[in-house]
C-alpha cells in the first residue's frame, strides 16, 4: 500500500472513531455553522466535541504547519482528507476568515512570533476575524482608499469608515487596510490587525435586500493601533492585499462537495419531469456543474505544483461566482410559488429566496465579475490596452 | 490522479504537437480538399501516424501495442483539431480499437496488425437517423447458417467508403428502443450485399450512406457477445465520445488562439480592437468556457482509464461541454475577425465547420446534456 493509502486509512479511521454522529448530518443553515471566536455558543456538545477533537489533532487547518497549530499534511494529504470527510459526511469543524484569508497571507508575510500567536489562535478557534477592505468610495477601485492611520511614533491613529465587513458585529479581531502614506497610492498603505474592542470602533449592521445583515458597517474614531501588529512591511500592505485576495478567490474553486453528482433534491427532480424547458436549463446547468468542479480540481492540482497562471483565480471566481447565480435561479423556478414564501416554515423560513438573492452578491463581493474579466484577458490573454 | 499531465504524457503532447504542425497543418487539409480526395484523408499520412505510434496508442502492449489509454488517445487527438489534420484516427485507433479490444484473439489477430501499420482503416457503421440514438438500432440479424444475415441501412458512417471493414451493430433481438438485444459484427467491404454510397461532408470529410441486403456473416464476425451487445457498442461510443470531445478541445482551442492572434494585429479606430473592453471581456469568458473543457475532458479521460463508475457521466458531460464551448469558439472567431473570418483563403472558416461535424459525431452536446439529467435522476 503507498503512503497516501495508508494515510487514507488512517483519516478515515481516526473519522470514524472522532466525529460525532450529530457532525455527519448536514448542516441546517448558518446557525448550524461553527465560527469560533471569543462570543461564540456552541449549539450542541457535539459540535464542541468535534471543534476540540479537530484542534488536538490539528485537523481544522490540515495544511497549516504543526508549529502553528495545523497537522502539516501535504496537499496530497489534505485533498485525501477532505475526501474522506465528504464520503462520510462530516461538517466543517471550523469556519473562519482566519483560516481562508488571514492564516495564509499571515503564512507568507507575517513575522514568526505573529504567525505563532495569531495563527494558533485561528487554528484554535479562539479569535474571529473579519476583513477591513471596501470603503463607500472604494469598491471595484480599493486602492482609492481614504481610512487614514496617523503616525504617533510607537503607534498609529487610525480615522475612517469601511463598508461590506462581513460579521464586523460578532468579530473579535479586524484585518485592515489602513493608508499610512496619503503622497503614494499603492505604496501608502498598511495591513493592519487590531481588537474590534479596542475604543473609538463601532459597527452598523447593513439589512440586505435577502432580510439578513451578513455586513457591516464599520467606524474607526481615533483608533490607537500598535506599531508590532502590521502584517509584511509598513505602506506595503497593498501587496498582502492582494495575495489575500487570490487566496480568496483559490477558495471559492474549491467550493462543492461529493462530486457533484447532481446539485438538486428528489422533490425538485419530480418537479422537473413535468417542465421540459426548465429540465433542459437544469441538464445544461448540470454540465455546467460537473465542468466546474473538474475545472477546479485541476487548478488546485496546478496551483499547488506552480503551474498554474497566477491570475487564474479570478478566472475560477468569476465562473464560481457566475455558475452560482444560475444554480440559484433555476433552484428559484423549480421552488415556485413555494420559494416565494418568505417567512413560513413550510419554505424553511424562506431559505431559498434568501440564498438566491444573497448570490447576488458573489459576482460582487471580492471583485466584479467585470473585473475579473480585466484581469483575465490583460494579464493571463495579455490583452493590450492600459 | 493528478488533474495535470506526467512527464511522459506532456512529451507525448510535444511529439504530437511537431508532427501535426510540421506533417499535416491546416495547409495539409486545405491540399486533400482542394483535390477532391475521395478518401479525404492521406494514407502516406496514416502510414505516418503508425510509425510514430499512434495508430496503436490504445492497442495492448500483448498485442503489439503501445497499451495506453484516453488521455495519451485524447493528447493526439487535441493536436488533430487544432491543426484539423485528417486522418481515421477518431474512428480506427480509438472507437475501432476500444470494439475490438472486447473481441476474441482470432478477430483482434486479424485486425490490430494493420492498424498498428497505418494499413488498415475501420467505419463505425451506427447511425439510422439524422440525431444520434444508438438504443434506436432497427438494422436486424436473423440466424442464417453458422452466423447471421443482416439486413438493414446505415449512415454518417465517417470514411465508410475508404475502410477495410465495418463495425455494424444489429439487433439480434428484442425491439427498437431496448437495449438489449443488439449484437455487434465486424463485416468486411467486400461482404456481398453491401453496397455504399460516398458523400462529401462540410467539412470535407467523407462518409458512407450503407446499405445492408442480406449480407451473410460468420459467427467469427461477432464482437462481444449476441445479444449482449449494448456493453461493447457503450464502451466504443464512449471512446468515441471523449475522443471527439478531446478533438473539440483542439479545434476550440486552435480557433481562440488564432482569434486572440487577431485581436492583437488588426487596426481600427487607430487602435488594435483588442484594446477594446466589449473583446476583452468576450475574450476572457471564451477562454474560461475552453478552460472548463479541456478540465472536464481530463477528467472524464481519467475516469475511463480508471474504469470508475462516474466515468460514462462524465464522458457524456464532457461531450457536451466540449462541444457547446468549441462552438463557442467558432463563432466567436468569425465575429471577431469579421468580414475576413467570412473568405474562404482564411482559415477560421475551416474550424466552424469541423467544429459542426464534430459536435454532430456520437452525440450533440442537447443529447449529452439529456443524458446527464438522466443519469443524475431527473
Amino acid at each position: 500500500m503507498s503512503d497516501l493509502e495508508t494515510f487514507r486509512t488512517e483519516a478515515r479511521a481516526w473519522l470514524e472513531e472522532n466525529c460525532p454522529a450529530e457532525m455527519r448530518t448536514p448542516a441546517k443553515g448558518d446557525d448550524d455553522v461553527c465560527w469560533g471566536g471569543r462570543n461564540f455558543v456552541f449549539q450542541s456538545e457535539a459540535q464542541k466535541l468535534w471543534l476540540e477533537r479537530c484542534v488536538a489533532k490539528g485537523y481544522t487547518v490540515p495544511d497549516w504547519p504543526k508549529a502553528y497549530g495545523g497537522a502539516g499534511l501535504s496537499p496530497q494529504e489534505t485533498k485525501i482528507l477532505r475526501q474522506e470527510m465528504a464520503k462520510l459526511g462530516c461538517r466543517s469543524p471550523l469556519n473562519s476568515f482566519g483560516i481562508w484569508m488571514l492564516g495564509p497571507a499571515l503564512l507568507k508575510f507575517g513575522t514568526e512570533e505573529q504567525k505563532v500567536h495569531y495563527m494558533g489562535q485561528i487554528a484554535r478557534g479562539e479569535i474571529r476575524w473579519c476583513q477591513g477592505y471596501s470603503e463607500p468610495g472604494s469598491g471595484s477601485d480599493l486602492v482609492s482608499m481614504q481610512t487614514f492611520g496617523e503616525d504617533k511614533g510607537d503607534h498609529w491613529v487610525v480615522n475612517g469608515q469601511k463598508i461590506w465587513t462581513s460579521y464586523a458585529d460578532k468579530a473579535d479581531w479586524i484585518f485592515c487596510l489602513v493608508r499610512t502614506d496619503k503622497a503614494n497610492k499603492y505604496h501608502g498603505i498598511s495591513f493592519l490587525l487590531f481588537d474590534m474592542e479596542t475604543a473609538g470602533v463601532t459597527t452598523k449592521p447593513i439589512k440586505l435586500i435577502s432580510g439578513n445583515s451578513p455586513f457591516c458597517e464599520t467606524f474607526f474614531d481615533n483608533v490607537v493601533v500598535p506599531k508590532d501588529q502590521v502584517v509584511g512591511e509598513i505602506n506595503r500592505g497593498w501587496d498582502v492585499a492582494k495575495y489575500l485576495l487570490g487566496h480568496e478567490r483559490e477558495m471559492i474553486s474549491g467550493m462543492g462537495g461529493d462530486g457533484g453528482v447532481t446539485s438538486i433534491g428528489a422533490a425538485m427532480k419530480a418537479t422537473l419531469s413535468e417542465e421540459p424547458v426548465l429540465r433542459a436549463q437544469m441538464a445544461l446547468f448540470d454540465v455546467d456543474n460537473l465542468t466546474f468542479r473538474a475545472h477546479g480540481e485541476r487548478f488546485m492540482d496546478e496551483w499547488k505544483t506552480g503551474k498554474a497562471h497566477p491570475a487564474y483565480s479570478n478566472l475560477m471566481k468569476y465562473v464560481g461566482t457566475e455558475l452560482n447565480k444560475k444554480r440559484n435561479e433555476l433552484v428559484m423556478s423549480i421552488g415556485g410559488s413555494q420559494a416565494l414564501e418568505w417567512e413560513s416554515e413550510r419554505a424553511n423560513g424562506g431559505s431559498k429566496a434568501r440564498n438566491w438573492l444573497r448570490t447576488k452578491a458573489n459576482s460582487i463581493e471580492g471583485g466584479t465579475s467585470e473585473v475579473m474579466l480585466n484581469v483575465v484577458s490583460k494579464r493571463i490573454l495579455e490583452m493590450p490596452g492600459g | 490522479m493528478a488533474m495535470t499531465l506526467n512527464d511522459d504524457q506532456n512529451m507525448l503532447r510535444d511529439s504530437a504537437r511537431d508532427f501535426m504542425a510540421s506533417e499535416a497543418p491546416v495547409t495539409h487539409f486545405r491540399k486533400f480538399r482542394d483535390m477532391g480526395c475521395k478518401d479525404g484523408f492521406s494514407h502516406d499520412l496514416w502510414k505516418q501516424f503508425a510509425e510514430m505510434g499512434f495508430t496503436g496508442i490504445l492497442i495492448p502492449e500483448a498485442d503489439g501495442g503501445m497499451g495506453m489509454g484516453q488521455i495519451e488517445a485524447g493528447i493526439v487527438l487535441e493536436e488533430i483539431g487544432r491543426n484539423l489534420s485528417p486522418s481515421p484516427f477518431l474512428t480506427t485507433s480509438v472507437a475501432a480499437v476500444e470494439a475490438l479490444k472486447m473481441a476474441d484473439k482470432a478477430m483482434r489477430d486479424r485486425w490490430f496488425p494493420g492498424i498498428l501499420a497505418g494499413e488498415t482503416v475501420i467505419g463505425i457503421a451506427i447511425e439510422e437517423g439524422v440525431k444520434h440514438r444508438p438504443e434506436k438500432i432497427a438494422c436486424v440479424a436473423t440466424r442464417s447458417g453458422n452466423g447471421f444475415k443482416l439486413t438493414g441501412q446505415k449512415q454518417f458512417v465517417v470514411q465508410g467508403a475508404s475502410s477495410d471493414m465495418l463495425i455494424v451493430a444489429a439487433r439480434t433481438a428484442g425491439a427498437a428502443g431496448e437495449t438489449d438485444g443488439l449484437t455487434l459484427f465486424a463485416v468486411d467491404k467486400d461482404a456481398a450485399g453491401l453496397s455504399m454510397e460516398a458523400t462529401r461532408l462540410l467539412d470535407s470529410a467523407v462518409a458512407a450512406h450503407v446499405q445492408l441486403d442480406g449480407v451473410q456473416v460468420d459467427a467469427d464476425a461477432i464482437i462481444g457477445e449476441v445479444d449482449g451487445g449494448w456493453t461493447v457498442l457503450s464502451k466504443m461510443l464512449d471512446a468515441g465520445r471523449v475522443g471527439a470531445a478531446a478533438e473539440m478541445v483542439g479545434v476550440g482551442t486552435g480557433a481562440m488562439d488564432m482569434t486572440f492572434d487577431y485581436l492583437k494585429t488588426r487596426k481600427q479606430f487607430d487602435r488594435v480592437i483588442g484594446e477594446f473592453q466589449a473583446l476583452q471581456h468576450r475574450a476572457a469568458h471564451l477562454y474560461g468556457e475552453m478552460e472548463g473543457a479541456r478540465s472536464i475532458v481530463l477528467k472524464a479521460q481519467s475516469l475511463m482509464d480508471e474504469g470508475h463508475a462516474k466515468a460514462e457521466l462524465y464522458v457524456a458531460a464532457a461531450k457536451a461541454k466540449a462541444g457547446l464551448a468549441c462552438n463557442l469558439s467558432v463563432r466567436e472567431g468569425v465575429q471577431m475577425h469579421g468580414g475576413i473570418g467570412m473568405t474562404d483563403e482564411y482559415d477560421i472558416g475551416l474550424y466552424m465547420k469541423r467544429d459542426r461535424s464534430l459536435n454532430e459525431f456520437f452525440g450533440d452536446a442537447y443529447y449529452h446534456a439529456d443524458r446527464v439529467a438522466t443519469m443524475n435522476g431527473y
